[in-house]
């Protein structure tokens, strides 16, 4: 399935390596971050709601 | 046309309705899922169809493959910077926050698209040029981009006020286009770098074969639409962020 890639395997595959990772990381700490914000959020909001109730 | 004048002025879709926080999450919250899966469907077919089925090129050999994250990452670097530049003129004529906020989410993105290309000049550089970096006016105005990014997240980072944080950076943004559009133009008028021209132009003459295109293209879309899925995202959360401080602010006032 891996195509041939001759002497120029290390560089192709250490650029797709590279990028997929910094890729990978951005999305996971978006994600993980929007996550947290969120969490936090909705428990201030339900201690107002409960102070307000 | 008729039936849109009878609408009152004040009810006709805008697109300033988006700036309204409560108005851009819920859109942003219905399109996101669909976004999403349209950028990772698009990066999965675009980089597999590039990686696997793309023959090598007779002179660059299989090292041509690494064009489609090179440029794709390289046009979103550019490309968000400007994306910022517009959220940030914005914030400074009209004063909507939600634009300030796309503006700051967009950064750290843009700043992996930048670390990207770089990494992956450098890459290819190396057997076709040989050398890992040389100081070309493309390669250069990028890499002064890419501390441009590294200066923007630092200055919102540095200031507790958010609208004077999102003045400055405005302003900062404004100084960095120089930079962004010489990363594009420079090829064009400084004719002493190693950096070729632009791989795709909008005429029908296209310096690259077809056979690199249509991967090219597909792995473009898909970057696109990732930077745009990472912007909501992360605009949603600064929007939640800046709602939490201001409920936390509220509390202690109690």
């Amino acid at each position: 399935m891996m195509p041939e890639l001759g002497k120029y395997a290390v560089e192709v595959i250490s650029a797709y390596v590279v990028s997929v990772a910094l890729l990978g990381g951005i999305v996971w700490a978006s994600l993980r971050e929007g996550a947290r914000v969120r969490r936090e959020l909705r428990s201030v909001e339900a201690r107002r709601d409960r102070a307000d109730g | 046309m008729q039936h849109k004048d009878s609408v009152p002025i004040s009810r006709r879709m805008s697109l300033w309705e988006y700036a309204n926080p409560k108005k851009f999450m819920q859109v942003s919250g219905a399109a996101l899922p669909w976004v999403g899966g349209l950028a990772a469907l698009c990066l999965a077919v675009g980089l597999i169809w590039g990686f696997f089925f793309t023959p090598d090129d007779f002179r660059q050999g299989s090292t041509v493959k690494i064009i489609y994250i090179h440029v794709p990452a390289a046009l979103m670097g550019i490309n968000a910077w400007l994306m910022m530049l517009v959220t940030s003129l914005i914030w400074l004529v009209r004063r909507h926050h939600v634009s300030a906020l796309a503006a700051k989410a967009a950064a750290p993105v843009g700043l992996v698209m930048t670390v990207i290309a770089l990494a992956t000049g450098a890459i290819w550089g190396q057997p076709m040029w040989g050398t890992w970096w040389a100081w070309d006016p493309r390669l250069t105005s990028f890499l002064i981009l890419g501390l441009f990014y590294l200066g923007y997240i630092a200055l919102w980072a540095a200031i507790d006020n958010p609208d004077t944080a999102a003045d400055l950076t405005s302003v900062l943004c404004l100084v960095g286009s120089v930079f962004a559009l010489l990363s594009r133009y420079a090829v064009l008028f400084w004719n002493q770098g190693l950096h070729q021209g632009a791989s795709l132009t909008v005429t029908q003459d296209n310096p690259i074969s077809d056979i690199y295109y249509w991967p090219l293209i597909t792995s473009i879309s898909g970057f696109v639409l990732l930077f745009l899925t990472l912007v909501l995202v992360r605009t949603r959360t600064e929007i939640r962020r800046r709602r939490l401080q201001a409920l936390l602010n509220r509390e202690r006032m109690a």
